[in-house]
């Protein structure tokens, strides 16, 4: 029986986050009341005219150069003609074409699950309004929320033939993608509320041809697993079709979040055609090299630059690195504590461990943390030169995360430091002993392994604030005279 | 004494500010006379008394104030295709029979600014869409001159209110010659700016690359004064021109002596040409040779394939422009079960025959297996045409040529033959294509009707149409006549 390999384009739309809409001034806002963010402009009303906004170009100029585009010399906007009642003109002015939209031929490289660096070809990224939302209403019948009608969208398509050839590919070019709009400021990235909205479409063929099988376009996906789930189901789903000498067909078909499957939506049989044409009222835009450069400048250094960083300098693994560079604020926030001094791997464990978790269950963030930088690269020095001990460093960041005190602060008020005076150990361990006679005998007898216990004894007598490097080497040197 | 309807509005300004005559006498001699003549006119769909008294009283203040600008306390037709806040703006379409528009449109905004007092909104083909006022959905307008012809369209209404007495001023929209034509068949002035100079914001679209607003005057000063008050960079309009208004300062300061003309061949030795249009026209080339201007025929090859353009590339953009008039938001609905037969209900029954035929052949330009042989080749014509046209005017102050080949037509003359009937906008067309400013001016009568002379110049020299508009006024001696009708 014929191996089959999976194809899949990625189209991914995402809204803009700027504070007002694509061609008119209202406001770009989730959840408020329908129909109360709309003006004349993206209405459609009669004799409106749309002026574009700066901000979103600018935005999209920024992904298409931090994608590694080339930017187009002189853009322009289309009009994608096609009746719906939520597109209000009877038309959405998109861009059309292959070197006139405003980014074309980039790439974007994800570090892939087994360490190594995957490049995935993009074919365009351009700029396009939103359509409005419809809505059954609870009376019966439908209604039309024109808020996000007119809200500044930026389409990304991958080149074809595709590179993404398994669905955790697809997933980690998502996630790569998402990482550079947030780290831009673009996008929220939010893909439950619809912020960023993926439609892969997935063909598959034999392995070893290269002749692309019949692809299905999948809707609905709103979160990174859905994406995984539904193209591996479209996978199989297309593979058991071939097999059985049945045919796939052309058609776009939405995810099943709770039935985990895909469904047909709508046969795409026949192309529509959408009248592309050149929007008369809207100027061509003309980019100079010297505003490009200037905008280039502007770019943050990116997710996969960070991760390769944070390997090369500070020898952290493809884990902690991923870790790090997923969110920006985390990435921001190590970043600064490396730059006061702070030891990477430490501040690493912290930020994944102990302060995630705190964060977490308060539902704050890195940067709203009580817990500055300069507190956490003081509390892992701390322990580093073994002023104070592990345990008591956890102790310290609690109180720290509460009232936001410098942990050497804590430190000294409750003379918390470090018992390294082997005189005062040995006097805590003298009195572990005697208490546990027994353990004597049974050390001697071969029984090492109680020796941790009696050092356990020990920390606790000290209240964690003894040294248990030299508390091991004392009971050590006690018990094998 | 004469009338105060017989008075251009730069006349009136005078007595206005002069405090010989009050705003409100103005706007009253104004609404009499409509109410006298529209039913045999047909200029306006409506007419608003209580508004325009209104306006009438705000523009006596600011007289009173002495806050008064040029043409604060003038009366003023707006076509029915610019919309105006809380005044229904029907476009003479049965769709938009009830629409009232929220918002007005920047020029209105502007007339508003200056004191000017409208008086109603008049008749038009729909949508813009016709040389002859006779598409309107509602009745035609006819021509003061003859209550059996045309005024010429698609600002046929705007056109008949002006040469009608029924308004001083007028502003229409030109597409193709829909200001410059009916002002030709009207006889008297009508000026289309450089694309760009007047905003469009609040003009309901036609053909977004080539409409344009502009003003119906008696005088040329009363264009230039109009002009002035309408134009202006917009920011509601990215294809708005950085310029300032249209100033009138220097155009009393120019002579036709030493000017250069350009007569394309093409625009006047053609047998669409009517032999009493290209009488009047040559006895003009004459009265401008003997003032000291040089007169050369020209030849601009691509000219006569402006129509052929004109109907691929207005339909195609009007195709879409017209896709918002689907009953949901706003204006009329047939309503049915599902959301797609209602809206080819509503556009089905609710558009008129022309507007659905350029629809459909906007359609067909634009899909995908036409779209280069027609609107992309268009477009490709017409860059070639405009180069051509530019290139003649860096040699001219102006190309001029009869502004339309016929004099006005009977009402019923334009259905017998579509394709003939189109080659009415053939001097006209080529002016939208490269967005230049040109006048028509009335230039005499062949027959007892009468015949526009067009001006063209260069783009963003409106002063400079003006200027030539009003030599040629002046040293030919031209007043525009009020036909009794």
């Amino acid at each position: 029986m014929a191996e089959y390999t999976l194809s899949t384009g990625m189209e991914v739309h995402a809204e803009l986050e700027t504070d007002s809409k694509m061609f008119c001034r209202c406001p770009v806002e989730f959840g408020a009341e329908p129909n109360t963010r709309v003006c004349p402009v993206c209405l459609g009303m009669p004799g409106t005219l749309p002026v574009p906004n700066r901000k979103a170009i600018e935005f999209v100029l920024k992904t298409a150069l931090a994608l590694n585009c080339q930017i187009a010399k002189r853009s322009v906007f289309h009009r994608k003609n096609y009746f719906y009642p939520d597109l209000p003109k009877g038309y959405q002015i998109s861009q059309f074409g292959d070197t006139n939209v405003l980014g074309h031929f980039g790439y974007l490289e994800v570090p892939t699950k087994n360490g190594g660096i995957k490049k995935i070809n993009i074919r365009k990224v351009q700029i396009e309004e939103d359509t409005g939302k419809l809505m059954h209403l609870p009376s019966g019948g439908s209604g039309i929320d024109f808020n996000r009608a007119g809200v500044p969208l930026m389409e990304i398509v991958t080149d074809f033939p595709p590179d993404i050839e398994t669905a955790d590919e697809a997933k980690d070019y998502l996630v790569g993608l998402r990482q550079v709009l947030l780290y831009l400021k673009v996008c929220n990235g939010k893909m439950e509320e619809g912020s960023l909205r993926c439609e892969p479409n997935i063909s598959i063929r034999v392995i070893g041809t290269d002749k692309y099988g019949t692809k299905t376009e999948l809707k609905n996906l709103n979160s990174f697993r859905s994406v995984q789930h539904g193209i591996e189901y479209e996978y199989k789903r297309q593979v058991s079709l071939l097999e059985n000498g049945e045919s796939v067909k052309q058609e776009t078909r939405g995810w099943d979040e709770g039935a985990e499957k895909t469904f047909p939506m709508r046969s795409k049989e026949s192309e529509e055609d959408y009248k592309y044409f050149p929007d008369p009222d809207l100027v061509p835009m003309d980019f100079s090299d010297e505003y490009l450069e200037e905008l280039k400048k502007t770019i943050p250094e990116l997710p996969l630059a960070k991760y390769r960083r944070y390997q090369a300098d500070y020898g952290l693994n493809h884990y902690d690195a991923s870790i790090l560079v997923a969110e920006l604020s985390w990435s921001t926030y190590f970043d600064e504590c490396i730059k006061m001094g702070g030891d990477p791997k430490l501040i690493c464990n912290w930020m994944s461990s102990d302060f995630a978790k705190s964060l977490n269950e308060t539902g704050q963030t890195f940067q709203s943390s009580l817990v500055t930088p300069k507190h956490l690269v003081e509390l892992t020095t701390l322990i580093q030169k073994e002023t104070i001990s592990g345990k008591i460093g956890k102790d310290i960041f609690e109180i720290s995360f509460k009232n936001g005190k410098m942990p050497s602060e804590i430190v000294q008020e409750k003379g918390l430091t470090q018992i390294s005076d082997e005189s005062v150990i040995e006097k805590y361990a003298d009195e572990a002993l005697k208490q546990n006679p027994e353990l004597i005998d049974k050390y001697k007898s071969g029984q090492t392994n109680v020796i941790g216990f009696l050092v356990g004894q020990v920390m606790k007598q000290s209240k964690g604030r003894a040294n248990p490097g030299i508390v091991q080497n004392i009971m050590k040197k006690k018990l094998d005279m | 004494m004469k009338e105060i309807t017989d008075l251009t509005a730069a006349e009136l300004s005078c007595k206005l500010q002069n405090k010989e005559i009050s705003a409100i006498e103005v706007a009253e001699s104004y609404l009499t006379n409509i109410k006298k003549n529209n039913d045999s006119l047909g200029a306006y769909l409506s007419t608003h008394p209580d508004i325009t008294r209104k306006a009438a009283e705000n523009a006596q203040n600011l007289l009173d104030k002495g806050l008064a600008k040029p043409l604060t306390g003038i009366p003023i037709a707006i076509k029915d295709n610019i919309s105006t806040k809380d005044i229904k703006t029907t476009c003479a379409s049965k769709l938009l029979e009830n629409y009232t528009p929220v918002f007005d449109a920047t020029v209105i905004e502007k007339i508003k600014d200056h004191g000017m007092v409208m008086l109603g909104k008049t008749n038009l083909d729909e949508f813009a869409m016709g040389i002859s006022n006779e598409n309107s959905a509602y009745f035609p307008a006819k021509n003061p001159w003859d209550l059996s012809r045309s005024p010429g369209g698609s600002s046929g209404g705007s056109a008949a209110a002006v040469a009608g007495n029924l308004a001083p001023l007028a502003l229409g929209s030109d597409t193709g010659g829909s200001i410059r034509q009916p002002a030709s068949f009207c006889g008297i002035f009508g000026f289309k700016p450089t694309y760009g100079r007047c905003s469009r914001y609040g003009l309901i679209a036609y053909g977004s690359s080539l409409d344009q607003i502009g003003p119906f005057a008696r005088s040329v000063e009363d264009i230039a004064l109009l002009a002035n008050a309408i134009s202006g960079n917009d920011h509601k309009e990215d294809t708005s021109l950085p310029q300032d208004p249209i100033s009138y300062h220097e155009m009393k300061n120019g002579s036709l002596k030493g000017l250069k003309f350009a007569v394309p061949a093409e625009l006047y030795d053609n047998q669409a040409f009517e032999e009493g249009v290209k009488t009047c026209f040559q006895n003009r080339l004459e009265n401008l040779r003997k003032a000291g201007a040089t007169i050369d025929i020209v030849h601009i090859p691509t000219i006569d394939l402006g129509v052929s353009c004109y109907y691929v590339i207005a339909t195609a953009e009007a195709s879409s422009n017209l896709a918002r008039f689907d009953g949901i938001r706003f204006g009329n609905t047939l309503p049915t079960r599902h959301h797609k037969d209602q809206v080819a209900l509503t556009r089905g029954k609710l558009f008129g025959r022309e507007v659905k035929e350029r629809i459909m052949i906007g359609t067909y330009v634009l899909s995908a297996e036409s779209f280069e042989a027609y609107y992309i080749k268009a477009q490709k014509i017409r860059a070639v045409m405009v180069g051509e046209i530019d290139h003649i005017l860096e040699n001219y102050d102006a190309i001029i040529s009869p502004t339309s080949p016929v004099t006005a037509l009977k009402i019923g003359e334009q259905n017998n033959d579509p394709v003939a009937s189109k080659l009415v906008d053939l001097s006209t067309i080529p002016c939208n294509m490269g967005g230049y400013p040109a006048i028509s001016i009335p230039c005499g009568l062949a027959n007892n009707l009468p015949v526009g002379m067009q001006v063209m110049t260069s783009r963003i020299t409106d002063e400079k149409t003006l200027q030539i508009a009003y030599s040629i006024e002046r040293e030919l001696n031209i007043k525009v006549q009020n036909p009794t009708y």
